[in-house]
């Protein structure tokens, strides 16, 4: 399991390295859809720096649901899903390896809309560093959960499209909780318990997709 | 209950999907070591069937085994690792090179990395290996495909016409590199809209109509 985890991480970052998706597309769209969250909320700093955290995790949704239909387009292009589905990988490994790459790819995309954040919104730059450990682990839980929604939507015949609205509800705790984290490391409050929450999931969508992933492939 | 020769055993094979019947009754017995020729209009079922012999679809009703697993029960990700797939498309991460494809397949596989380089030689494509696959051209993809296979040594091969997109020296390299599988002792099966020119291969010829194999 764990080889073949590496073996399709290493793949899906490849690809991610070389079409560059990530950078030109992704990356822009997330600073743009920063900056325009910024400009709605008026001039004043106190505002923009109070409503930080939450903009962050919206603009970080939108960047996720892109990135994790990415994700899975490149198994389900044309004929590749059949001649890799005769290579009988093992689909626990194909699972952690497809969400550890995502998992990269977010917390890339998270570091520079962090920065973003900072400069846009005018988040504190210290508490924004203290958040840094929740958002990572929130990102991790939202690539593993993305992950298994991912191949629920996009493995048979079901639109791609349904995507946000099966994940919405799953995202939603997840959002508020990294929220709430990223709150209280700017302006002070309960940390620990909204970690818990996030650690949790994250153990949790790592097991069920490493039991299902399998079973959503098949279907 | 089919011999121990026997790589492929259908009996009364139905696959329907969403409610259309892809094989509607499919008998067909392909003994170690062959070469089948699977040929038909279009929407006759050949690709549907070589898809059932894959393991890439299931059965819905009938009986059979692929390669030692049984189609109804068996594990089908195992029947997987041992057939080879070469389908219409591409088949391959557009986005990796030709190289690092084989290198993913080999790896996958725990195959020795120098299978690759055989494999490229071998299709032609070592003067491409580090050519990104999307930027390869219809026939070098099937070269590619070809490669693909030739690192997985599969015991059974199933090439969903394989000759399209081959220029008349793509296709006579085909047969050689078909004869030389078969005398390694691996077990084809073709589909093609018309039977094989090759002189050299001795295929056994299989006709599907409406799902259905007709004549044999």
């Amino acid at each position: 399991m764990t080889r073949v985890a590496w073996l399709v991480a290493a793949k899906d970052l490849r690809i991610e390295a070389r079409s560059r998706v990530l950078l030109w597309q992704v990356l822009p769209f997330g600073v743009i859809a920063l900056l325009l969250s910024g400009l709605a909320l008026g001039p004043t700093q106190a505002g923009r720096s109070s409503a930080g955290p939450g903009l962050f995790y919206l603009v970080t949704l939108f960047v996720t649901l892109l990135m994790i239909n990415r994700s899975q387009a490149l198994e389900n292009a044309a004929g590749t899903k059949a001649s890799v589905a005769t290579l009988g990988l093992d689909p626990a490994g194909v699972f952690l390896g497809k969400a550890l790459a995502l998992t990269i790819e977010l917390w890339v995309t998270g570091v520079v809309l962090l920065a973003g954040s900072v400069l846009l919104l005018h988040t504190a730059l210290i508490g924004t560093v203290h958040a840094l450990p929740s958002i990572l682990v929130t990102l991790a839980t939202l690539a593993a959960a993305g992950t298994l929604y991912g191949a629920l939507t996009q493995g048979g015949d079901g639109p791609a499209t349904l995507l946000p609205v099966l994940t919405l509800p799953a995202f939603a705790p997840l959002l508020i909780a990294g929220e709430r984290s990223f709150s209280a490391a700017l302006h002070g409050g309960a940390l620990w318990e909204w970690w818990v929450i996030v650690v949790v999931a994250l153990v949790a969508y790592t097991a069920v997709g490493i039991l299902l992933y399998g079973v959503l492939e098949e279907s | 209950m089919p011999g121990d020769q026997a790589v492929v055993h259908l009996t009364n094979a139905v696959v329907m999907s969403q409610g259309f019947p892809l094989l509607s009754g499919a008998d067909l017995e392909v003994e170690r070591g062959c070469l089948v020729v699977v040929t038909g209009a279009n929407g006759a079922g050949k690709t549907s069937l070589l898809r059932l012999l894959g393991g890439l679809d299931t059965l819905t009703s009938g009986a059979g085994s692929v390669a030692g697993v049984d189609l109804i029960d068996g594990d089908l990700r195992l029947l997987r690792r041992r057939v080879g797939w070469l389908g219409h498309e591409g088949s391959f991460y557009g986005d990796l090179s030709v190289r690092e494809n084989l290198v993913f397949a080999a790896k996958a596989l725990e195959r020795p990395l120098d299978d690759v380089e055989d494999a490229l030689t071998r299709v032609g494509l070592a003067h491409r290996a580090d050519t990104t696959t999307k930027q390869l051209s219809a026939g070098q993809r099937r070269r590619l495909g070809l490669a693909w296979l030739l690192v997985r040594r599969p015991e059974l091969w199933l090439l969903d016409e394989p000759y399209a997109s081959l220029d008349d020296a793509g296709r006579e390299y085909f047969d050689h590199l078909l004869g030389d599988v078969l005398a390694a002792g691996a077990t084809v099966v073709v589909s093609a809209h018309d039977p094989l020119r090759s002189g050299d291969l001795s295929p056994r010829t299989v006709h599907m109509a409406g799902g259905r194999v007709v004549a044999s």
